[in-house]
Formats: C-alpha cells, structure tokens, sequence
C-alpha cells in the first residue's frame, strides 16, 4: 500500500518534538477528522535554522510531516513557502490518492508556522490556530448521474454503475 | 520475527481437513452437476451432502440452504430477495445503524429507489432495543433485517427477542450471522430467525462461499437468474470444491466449540485485562459480557488507527480497525458512530479477534508491542500533550 519511503520516515520520523519559544507555529487540522499536525519554526536570517513537529494521524500524515521537515530545514523561508503536495508526494516515491490529502497538510501546517512567523514579526495580531484549512477536502466522488456519493477509490458508481472518471485530488 | 494473527474476524486460514476434502473436485471429479451422465449426478449428490451438513450446524434443514458466494451475497440476497418478492405489502425495511455494509448499502439502495428504512439506533455498548423495534414497525413494513453479533465491537444482538415481535407482527425477520457461526452456537430455531446469512471466510472454509438459510414459506427473488441450480433460486453452475470446503467446515466446527469458546475467552480476558494494566485512556467497546468469545476491541485516546496496525504490523502483529484513515471512504466506522464514541477518539479504534489457533504466549507478545507502539505514537501526537495537562 505505501512505498519504502513511506514506511522509512513513519518508522523512524526525523525532527520530531516542540522547539520551546519558537518563532512560528503552525496547526491544520483537527483529530475529528483524523490528521492533525503542528510545525514548529525556528528562524535566522531569514532562514528555517530548526524545525520540529508533533503528528496525529495515519501512516502517511506522519510520514509526510517528517518529509517536510527534511525538505525546509535550513532552507530560505521564500524556498520553503514553494513547497507543494505533489512535491512531497514524489520525494516519499508517491501516496495513495486518498492519502493525498495528507500531503496538503504538511505543506499547510509549514506554511501556517511561516506566517505566523511573519504576522509575529509584523505586529499583526496573531490567532494561535491558522484558519488556512479551510479548503475542504473532498473524500467522497460523486456520482454526477445519480448524485451517489461513492468512496474515491470506486472507478463506478456503486448505486447506479456510471463511470466515475478520474477525480482530480482535493 | 514472530508472525502472531489476531483478525480473524476478517479470514480464518482453511483447515487443512477442508483442503483435502476439497481438491478431488478440481480435476477428478470436475464435473458440471447440472448433467444427467454418472459424474454429474455424482457430484449433484455431493452438494445435497453438504447442504446437509450446512444445515446440521444451524439446526436446519437441508432444503433451507442456499449456496452463495459470500456472506455479501447473502445478506443481498436476503434483502433484495424478499423485498422484490413482497413489493406489494409496502415499502419500508427496518435494520440497526451497526449492520455491514452489505446490508447497510443494500437497504439505502432501497431508499433509491423511493423506499423507506428505518436505522435503529444502538445503545453504547452496541445493543439494539426490542421496544424500538417494536415501535418502528408499520403496516407497510416488509422486513427488518438486524444482524447476530458485530465484527467490530462484538456485541451479541438479542436476535430470538427481536425476531420474536416481527414474527407477531408478520414482518420478515433477517439476520447476519457471518461473525458468529462458527464462534458461538447458532441455531435458527432457537434464534427464530426467517433467514440468516453465513460466510466460510469466519469458518475456516474458503473464501467466495457462503450461504443464505431460510424458513420454508419465505418467498425469495432470485439475485442471479440462470438456470435451476439451487432449486431454481440462484442460476450459476455451482462452484463445487468451495461448496465442498463450507460442508467439511461446517461438520468441523461442530465439533469442539465449547473447548474452542473456553480457549479464546481466557486469551481475551488476559488481553484485556493486561492492555488496561499497561496502557493509560483507553476504553473497550462493545459490550462486557454479551459479546463474542474471542473479540477484544478499544479506542486508545490521542492516536489513530492505521498507524498503529502499521506499527504492530511491522512486529509481525495482524490486527484490525474502524479509523476513518483506514478505510478507502476516510470515514470513521459507522458502528463506532453509532455507539457514540467521539470522532476524534474513535479514530483510535483496534480490534483483536483470537481463535484456537492464538497462544498465551502471542498474547504476552501482543501486550508488549502494543503498549510500545501505543506509547510510541502517543509521543509524536500534539494532543497527547493536551489531554496528559488535562
């Protein structure tokens, strides 16, 4: 089900812990839905000189929290904010598609710690959640026949048999 | 690496006697039942002995079992079976929010189709009230279809009660039986049961087997239409070596089950008494005495589900779990819903399901990786930190 580097960061995460007095965090999620994570930043020169994380959720969001880490630390806060889910999709070797929602969420969580940092450094009054998760994810395809909603993984409908197409990911 | 199985509410491995029973009907004996030469009546009448035996584990009577290919098709059958054949008295079904899903989607493929059904709801450890039962009953209610024992939190459902009030009230009464034939002892008359639906995947038969028992004077439509195999009930040329490995299954299951039910009742009661000594917020589902023998299910508060089979997994450990992050449709198990655990900590559900076969040994080991691995992901969680605070 997942590839070799999956199963490689989820059985041995890197960088994982609190940084005490970070200079930005980042939470997206929340444990109702199942994944939940929170990236902590340390930041010189503009750089991310630390990153820590605490995970819960499944294989993948753990394994994808530990990819992001890897990926940022000690890169420039304008490089990391590239960072996309499809780019630490492809460096775990790829994540099932109803996983790749997880991936989004590593960006995400990064990404909410680096505007914290910024919004801190700004002045801006800072909320201790990021509503940056807002964008839903859809985990359900639709049927457009019959308005079934089908698991993702379901190449017909399961009501009424149409095909379901390829969905494009969340 | 120890290899220590403890699902086997999803498959049993076939009994080495069923195999054996089995593979004369691939090559020597292959022939098609429905022809009139020797071999073919042969092998008819070999399927008539399995019927048989089928028949004796449940306390029915061979003429009452139908052959399926699976306890999926079963329940389908059952369902779709009985409402296509009494589309006339009305259009409503009764079932409990806790069925499988081969009976949940088949009753909302009703609902579709301008049908009504009604979900009884389930009280926190997974029983379903005769009253409410009562109460959902209509004039136009064809059946109610509710199921023996649940795969994921063990509770044993008080079918003969329930299947009691709809007897009175002429309603078809179903019930799937795929997790407890085999496990406890099922007999339909007892039960009181019009049909009930089991599998060989819980029988130590093969998969792609299974079977739908019904009382005499329920009319059923056929699912399959073909020729008269199965008296004309399910057309199909029947699938003989499987057939022959659910009759070899059900004769062995007959025998030694309470030696069976004693052996992995104590297994259970040592797991679950050592993972509550080991390992901090963590509640059983289910119910504590009607439940399956061998069924120990939790939900451990701060982590999930499918990180925690993957973590056991790699010490050789198969367990299961109702974590939405488990299941393809990222929804959490609706029967851990509908026992009211909270979403986030239904997230961290785990099912151990023991048979003969599990040692004290593979429970010791069991309690040691699991605290471990529970311990584990409890450090990497952000909530873990919240809830120790609290």
């Amino acid at each position: 089900m997942y590839s070799e580097q999956v199963m490689n960061h989820f059985s041995s995460p890197r960088n994982v812990g609190i940084i005490e007095n970070a200079d930005g965090i980042g939470e997206v999620g929340n444990p109702v839905c199942g994944d939940m994570m929170t990236f902590y930043i340390k930041v010189e020169d503009e750089k991310i000189a630390d990153v820590k994380y605490k995970t819960f959720g499944c294989v993948a969001a753990i394994a994808v929290s530990s990819k992001v880490s890897e990926m940022t630390k000690g890169k420039s806060l304008e490089e990391a904010k590239t960072l996309t889910k499809q780019a630490v999709a492809e460096s775990l070797d790829g994540l099932p598609k109803e996983k790749m929602h997880c991936s989004n969420l590593g960006a995400q969580a990064l990404n909410a710690a680096i505007k914290n940092y910024e919004d801190r450094k700004s002045g801006k009054p800072v909320s201790t959640i990021e509503a940056i998760n807002k964008e839903t994810t859809t985990v359900d395809a639709e049927c457009c026949e019959c308005q079934t909603s089908n698991p993702i993984e379901a190449k017909f409908c399961m009501n009424c048999g149409e095909g379901l197409g390829e969905k494009k990911d969340g | 690496m120890k290899n220590v199985y403890m699902d086997h509410a999803s498959a049993t491995p076939v009994h080495r006697e069923v195999i054996e029973a089995m593979l004369p009907y691939f090559h020597e004996f292959f022939g098609n039942p429905s022809t009139v030469y020797d071999m073919g009546s042969k092998i008819k009448g070999v399927i008539e002995e399995q019927r048989a035996k089928v028949a004796s584990l449940i306390g029915a009577k061979p003429n009452q079992i139908i052959f399926t290919s699976s306890g999926a098709e079963a329940n389908n059958l059952a369902i779709k079976g009985v409402v296509f054949a009494k589309q006339k008295k009305g259009n409503h079904i009764i079932i409990s929010s806790i069925e499988h899903h081969s009976v949940l989607n088949t009753a909302r493929f009703f609902e579709r189709m301008d049908y009504e059904v009604s979900l009884l709801p389930v009280d926190k450890q997974g029983l379903v009230d005769p009253d409410r039962l009562a109460n959902a009953i209509r004039p136009e209610t064809i059946m109610a279809s509710i199921m023996h024992a649940n795969n994921e939190i063990g509770t044993i459902e008080p079918v003969s009660e329930l299947a009691a009030i709809c007897r009175e009230r002429g309603v078809i009464f179903h019930t799937d039986a795929v997790a407890t034939v085999g496990n406890i002892p099922v007999n339909v008359n007892e039960l009181n049961v019009d049909l009930l639906s089991l599998s060989g995947v819980s029988l130590g038969a093969p998969k792609g087997i299974g079977a739908l028992y019904f009382r005499d004077k329920v009319r059923l439509m056929p699912l399959i239409h073909g020729g008269i195999q199965e008296s004309g009930r399910r057309g199909g040329t029947e699938n003989i070596p499987a057939i022959v490995g659910l009759g070899k299954a059900s004769e062995l299951a007959s025998q030694g089950l309470a030696d069976q039910m004693n052996h992995v009742e104590g297994l259970r009661n040592l797991l679950v008494a050592g993972i509550h000594e080991r390992v901090d917020q963590i509640v059983e589902t289910g119910h504590p005495d009607r439940r399956l023998p061998g069924h120990a299910s939790f939900c451990a508060a701060a982590i999930e589900g499918e990180a925690l089979i993957f973590m056991l997994n790699a010490e050789g450990i198969c367990a299961n779990t109702g974590s939405a992050c488990a299941s393809k449709a990222l929804k959490t198990s609706p029967v851990l819903v509908a026992i009211g655990i909270p979403p986030d900590l239904a997230q961290g559900s785990i099912v151990f399901t023991l048979d003969s076969s599990n040692t004290v040994d593979e429970v010791e080991y069991v309690l040691d990786k699991f605290s471990f691995a529970v311990e584990k992901l409890r450090s990497l969680s952000p909530i873990w930190r919240e809830q120790k605070a609290a």
